[in-house]
C-alpha cells in the first residue's frame, strides 16, 4: 500500500514540476498515457478484478470520442458536462458490448468482444468521426477548413490541457478506487474466484458483471472526451482493432490487479512510443517487446510490472549487499 | 426445520438423488454415505444450483426451491465448499462482510456484526489479513464466519474440515457444534470424518446411491446394518 501523502506528493510533481521539464513534445505523449491510463483502468477492473477478458476496450474509447466529438461540435456545453455525457451514452453501448459476458467466459468472451470491436471498427470508418458538419454523424467530406474539436476554455494550451486531463484521470481513479473497497469490489473478487461461491453468498452475478462493464465503459467513455480534445481532429485510422489487444497485453504487463498497473499500462502503451519515435527507433519493435513482456509476466510475475519492480529492487539490494560483504568484512553499501 | 419429499435429480442417464425423503428438526444434523452418494448434490439443490426433476423442499414453512439461487442467501441459507473458497484476494474482514451485506442484518451495525462472526470462530489473526496469505484452517474458519453471519438460518457445510489435522478438526467441531445456539440456524454437516459428525450432530441421515437408507439418532444410525454394508459393501458385490 501506498501511503496518500506519498500519492499527493507524486501528483502534485506531476502537476506543477513535470511540465517545465518536458518540451511540448513529451507534454502531449503524457496526456496520451493519462488518458490510456484510464482506458487501462477499465480493462484492468474487468480482467482483474472480475475476471472478464474484454479486447474491445479500444472500440469503447472510440465510441467515446466520437460521442463527445459530436457533442463538442453541436454545443457548447461545458467541456465537463461532455465528458460526463459521453461517459454515460458510452456507458449504455458498452454495458450492451457486455452483455456476451453474462454467457461466456474466458477466451469465447475474449473472442466475441474482439469481434465487435472489429465491427465498431467498421462502422466508424464508414461514418467517420464528427468533423464539424451536420446532421447526426456531423461528418462533411467537402469541407476544406475543418475546425479542430475544442478544449475547455480553461486549459485550451498544451500544459493546461495535460493538468486537466491528469485531474480527470485522477477523478476517474477515485472512482474505480471507491467501487473496488466496498460492496461491489468484494462481490467482482468473489465472481473472479468462484461464481458458485459468488451466487452461494447472495451476490446477484448478472447485475455485478454488468456493473463492471458499466463502469468500465464509463471511464473509458470519459477518456475517449478527453482523447477528442488532445487530438484536435479524429480521424477512423487511429483507432485500429488490434490496439484492443495491446491494451490487453500493457494492463497484462503493468499488473491487471492494481490501480498503479493502469497508470505503467499507460506509460508503455503511450510514453515508450513516444520515446522510441524521439530516438529515431520505430515503435513496431514495441509489438515484439510487448509480446516478450507478457510472456515474462504471465510466466514468472503474475501481478505486474507493479508487484515485481520493487520486489526485484530488494532482492537486486540485497544481492549487491551480499556482493559487498563477499568481498570484504567493511560494512559498504547494499542497503535493502 | 427443513422436510425434503421425493426428491429426485437427473443428469442425463444417472440419478444422484434417486426420491430422496428427509426430515431435520434443529440443531446440527448429519449427512454421511460413501463417495458418489448424492450429498453434494443435495446440497447443490439446495443452493439452487442444480433444479430437481421432482420433489419438495420446505424450510421453515417456505418451499426453498421458487426462491431464486442468489437470493437463498438473504433468505438465510449459508454454504460451504467440499474444496475451500475463502476469497483469496480480499482480507477476512471484506470476506464475511461480502456475505453479510447480502443478507439480512441483525440490528448491530455492520462492522460489529462481522467482527463479532469473526471472534465466534476463533480465529486468532489480523481481520484486515488478506486471505490468500492465511493456512487451510483458518480459510476454513472464514467460511465458517461467513455461515454464521447475517442471521443464517440454514447452515450447510460440506466437509468443512477435510485435510485438516485432528487438533484443527476438534476447534473446528468445536464451532459447529456452537452455531445453533449462536444464530439460531440449523445446520447439515456432511463430512467423512465419523467422529466429528458423532461429536457435532445429535442425529444423522445416510445417503446411499441417492437413496435415504436409514436416519435417527447418530450413534444407532451408525450400527445399523444397512450403512455398514452401504460403506464396506456385501458379500455378493464384493
Amino acid at each position: 500500500m501506498v501511503q496518500p501523502a506519498v500519492v499527493l506528493v507524486l501528483l502534485l510533481f506531476v502537476l506543477l514540476v513535470l511540465p517545465s521539464l518536458f518540451s511540448q513534445y513529451y507534454i502531449d505523449a503524457s496526456t496520451q498515457v493519462a488518458i490510456y491510463a484510464i482506458v487501462a483502468l477499465g480493462l484492468g477492473l474487468l480482467v482483474g478484478r472480475v475476471g472478464l477478458v474484454s479486447l474491445g476496450q479500444a472500440a469503447v474509447l472510440a465510441i467515446g470520442a466520437w460521442v463527445a466529438a459530436r457533442i463538442l461540435f453541436a454545443t457548447s456545453m461545458p467541456f465537463p458536462l461532455v465528458l460526463l455525457a459521453s461517459g454515460l451514452i458510452t456507458m449504455i453501448l458498452g454495458t450492451l458490448v457486455g452483455l456476451p459476458a453474462l454467457r461466456l467466459s474466458g477466451l469465447y468472451l475474449a473472442l466475441i468482444t474482439l469481434m465487435l470491436a472489429g465491427a465498431i471498427t467498421v462502422v466508424l470508418a464508414t461514418t467517420n468521426f464528427p468533423n464539424g458538419g451536420h446532421g447526426f454523424l456531423g461528418y462533411n467530406g467537402s469541407s476544406v477548413h475543418i475546425p479542430p474539436i475544442r478544449r475547455p476554455s480553461i486549459a485550451t494550451d498544451e500544459t493546461d490541457y495535460f493538468r486537466y486531463t491528469v485531474i480527470v484521470a485522477v477523478l476517474m481513479f477515485l472512482l474505480v478506487l471507491a467501487h473496488i473497497k466496498t460492496k461491489p469490489g468484494r462481490a467482482w473478487a468473489a465472481i473472479r474466484q468462484s461464481e458458485a461461491a459468488a451466487l452461494a453468498g447472495g451476490i446477484n452475478t448478472t447485475l455485478y458483471k454488468l456493473w463492471a462493464f458499466a463502469l468500465a465503459s464509463f471511464v473509458t467513455g470519459v477518456a475517449g472526451g478527453l482523447l477528442a480534445g488532445a487530438l484536435h481532429y479524429l480521424y477512423s485510422i487511429d483507432f485500429q482493432t488490434q490496439d484492443s489487444i495491446i491494451l490487453l497485453a500493457v494492463v497484462l504487463m503493468g499488473g491487471a490487479y492494481s490501480l498503479w498497473g493502469a497508470v505503467v499500462a499507460g506509460i508503455l502503451q503511450q510514453f515508450l512510443p513516444a520515446l522510441f519515435t524521439n530516438w529515431g527507433i520505430s515503435p513496431d519493435w514495441l509489438t515484439i517487446l510487448f509480446g516478450i513482456g507478457v510472456l515474462q509476466v504471465l510466466t514468472t510475475a503474475p501481478r505486474g510490472i507493479v508487484d515485481q519492480m520493487p520486489k526485484d529492487i530488494a532482492r537486486l539490494g540485497r544481492l549487491i549487499g551480499r556482493l559487498f560483504k563477499g568481498r570484504s568484512s567493511a560494512p559498504a553499501g547494499g542497503e535493502p | 426445520m427443513i422436510e425434503v419429499s421425493d426428491l429426485t435429480v437427473r443428469f442425463g442417464g444417472v440419478t444422484p438423488l434417486d426420491k430422496m425423503s428427509v426430515k431435520f428438526d434443529r440443531g446440527t444434523c448429519g449427512l454421511i454415505g460413501p463417495n458418489g452418494a448424492g450429498k453434494t448434490t443435495f446440497f447443490n439443490v439446495l443452493s439452487g444450483f442444480v433444479k430437481p426433476v421432482s420433489g419438495t423442499v420446505t424450510a421453515f414453512d417456505e418451499d426453498l426451491l421458487s426462491i431464486t439461487h442468489f437470493r437463498r442467501a438473504r433468505w438465510g441459507v449459508r454454504r460451504t465448499f467440499q474444496t475451500e473458497q475463502a476469497i483469496e484476494e480480499l482480507s477476512v474482514f471484506d470476506n464475511v462482510a461480502m456475505i453479510q451485506e447480502h443478507s439480512k442484518t441483525s440490528g448491530a451495525s455492520r462492522r460489529q456484526e462481522v467482527l463479532d462472526a469473526i471472534e465466534f470462530v476463533g480465529m486468532d489473526i489480523d481481520p484486515n489479513a488478506r486471505v490468500g496469505t492465511l493456512g487451510a484452517a483458518q480459510r476454513r474458519l472464514v467460511e465458517l464466519a461467513r455461515a454464521a453471519v447475517g442471521r443464517p438460518r440454514l447452515v450447510l457445510l460440506d466437509e468443512p474440515a477435510a485435510g485438516l489435522p485432528d487438533e484443527e478438526t476438534d476447534h473446528m467441531g468445536d464451532v459447529i457444534r456452537r452455531i445453533p445456539e449462536q444464530t439460531g440456524a440449523m445446520t447439515i454437516l456432511v463430512d467423512h470424518d465419523m467422529s466429528l459428525v458423532s461429536s457435532c450432530c445429535e442425529v444423522t441421515a445416510v445417503l446411499d446411491f441417492g437413496k435415504m437408507i436409514a436416519s435417527g439418532p447418530t450413534a444407532e444410525v451408525l450400527r445399523d446394518e444397512r450403512v455398514i454394508r452401504a460403506y464396506l459393501g456385501t458379500e455378493e458385490v464384493a
